[in-house]
């Protein structure tokens, strides 16, 4: 079937078998590796993407269903060579380790910091606890997304 | 890597174009809304539909509204719209207690009630939450609709009374006066599946519980409530000797079973404990006595 979604705000057609799932047509049709794939049963969290700006897990969404939808992955997330400023929190609060939590993180990171420019560590913690940083990074993380809310993008900053 | 089996896929533009599709496909034909646990359930091959209907556009199916004497309840509102919902947690803080605890915030932003009461998965916490505020469910079939009671809807574990060609569409909850209502869920970890979970409703009338409900989960109380325990409550004053009876009752009536998450003689002592303090919590809401502590 043919499924056409925008993806990083580019628009991205595939013929594919109903049965694939968003995170392997991410990495595997469009070359997006970014994206991880891991426990593959919507625990880890690892896989998480935005879907019309709210984080999902994408082994647990069909390609079909987000046809016609808005996707981010963390190769959208810079923006005309400038990092996000979550990527640039996590780069300077050593909110990764090994790497493998870390796009879904920063995405989860980005959507609520979307809804909730200044949130609190309990809010943080909650946004992200439907995923699983194996290095148990998890204090390094929230000072990240922390650092973030406190160094909002040129935009973001001129927009409020 | 887990991979459904083959199917083909369709997407519904309309609850009639959803009953068209499912009347011109197969038996084996089954609805999708948010996918959360029957897509995991297909990668295992513990279900193998030949087709799915996809009703994620369904936008009218996805609405929280309440016309005074009831709050209606659209299948497709996702559980983070029910956990955000103010309405909701005036009249049902049941639900948005529940709602705290079911898997986590990403899931919670894919997972619909109409999904989660049709899936019935016997450790499912939103089928006891309807279950114990007497909920009605709308079900829409190529005949028009009908109206049953929340406790028809389970005929067992993963089982429903909606026939194949039919959709559930609507959820509604009697608002009465003098009520408070409360969610205890014990898990392993945070987002797990409940160890064991108790739901408790009650309406007061002059000092005295003029109904109750009391639902239990994931203990082998598949259908229906604690009617036993509901029986004790009703005509009494509130206050703890009528919760420990109720509970115990409750705890009686259930039927857990030993695995991984626990034996059967500690699910059963959770169950009871867990009524016991839904219902003091149920009490205090309901007196506007709850402690924000």
């Amino acid at each position: 079937m043919k499924v056409a979604m925008t993806v990083n705000g580019q628009e991205a057609t595939a013929d594919v078998e109903p049965r694939t799932l968003l995170v392997h047509f991410l990495r595997e049709t469009l070359g997006l590796t970014g994206t991880h794939w891991g426990c593959d049963t919507s625990n880890c969290g690892v896989c998480v993407v935005l879907m019309d700006g709210e984080p999902v897990k994408s082994c647990t969404v069909l390609a079909a269903m987000a046809s016609g939808h808005d996707v981010t992955t963390v190769e959208g997330m810079e923006r005309d060579g400038q990092l996000d400023p979550v990527q640039q929190g996590f780069m300077e609060c050593h909110g990764l380790q090994c790497g493998f939590c870390t796009s879904g993180m920063m995405l989860t990171a980005r959507a609520l910091l979307d809804r909730n420019p200044d949130p609190t560590d309990d809010e943080i913690r909650e946004a992200i606890s439907g995923q699983i940083c194996r290095c148990t990074g998890y204090a390094t993380i929230v000072r990240s997304v922390r650092w973030a809310a406190a160094h909002p993008a040129q935009q973001e900053a001129a927009a409020t | 890597m887990q991979i459904p089996a083959e199917f083909s896929y369709e997407r519904a533009t309309s609850i009639d174009h959803a009953l068209e599709l499912l009347k011109s496909h197969g038996p084996e034909t089954l609805l999708l809304a948010g996918g959360h646990s029957l897509l995991p359930m297909m990668k295992l091959r513990l279900a193998r539909p030949e087709c799915l209907i996809d009703i994620n556009d369904l936008h009218e199916l996805d609405f929280i509204s309440s016309d005074g004497d009831r709050l209606r309840i659209g299948a497709l509102t996702r559980h983070r719209a029910l956990a955000e919902s103010e309405e909701v947690a005036r009249h049902f803080p049941i639900i948005t207690d529940a709602e705290r605890v079911i898997a986590d915030p990403v899931v919670r932003n894919r997972g619909t009630i109409g999904g989660s009461l049709c899936q019935a998965d016997p450790a499912e916490d939103l089928s006891t939450v309807c279950g114990t505020l007497r909920a009605e469910v709308v079900i829409r079939g190529p005949d028009g609709e009908r109206t049953i009671p929340m406790v028809e809807l389970h005929r067992g574990p993963y089982e429903t009374t909606v026939a194949h060609g039919e959709i559930l569409t609507e959820i509604r909850l009697p608002i009465r006066p003098g009520a408070g209502s409360a969610y205890e869920k014990v898990e392993r970890r945070v987002g797990d599946w409940a160890i064991a979970a108790a739901g408790a409703a009650v309406w007061l009338d002059d000092g005295r519980i003029a109904d109750a409900g009391v639902g239990l989960t994931a203990v082998g109380l598949d259908r229906g409530t604690a009617t036993r325990a509901e029986e004790a409550l009703r005509g009494r004053a509130p206050g703890d000797d009528v919760f420990a009876e109720a509970a115990r009752l409750a705890a009686e009536d259930c039927d857990p079973v030993s695995d991984q998450r626990g034996p059967a003689d500690y699910k059963r002592h959770l169950a009871g404990e867990l009524v016991t303090r839904a219902l003091r919590r149920a009490t205090a809401r309901a007196l506007g006595q709850e402690s924000t502590t």
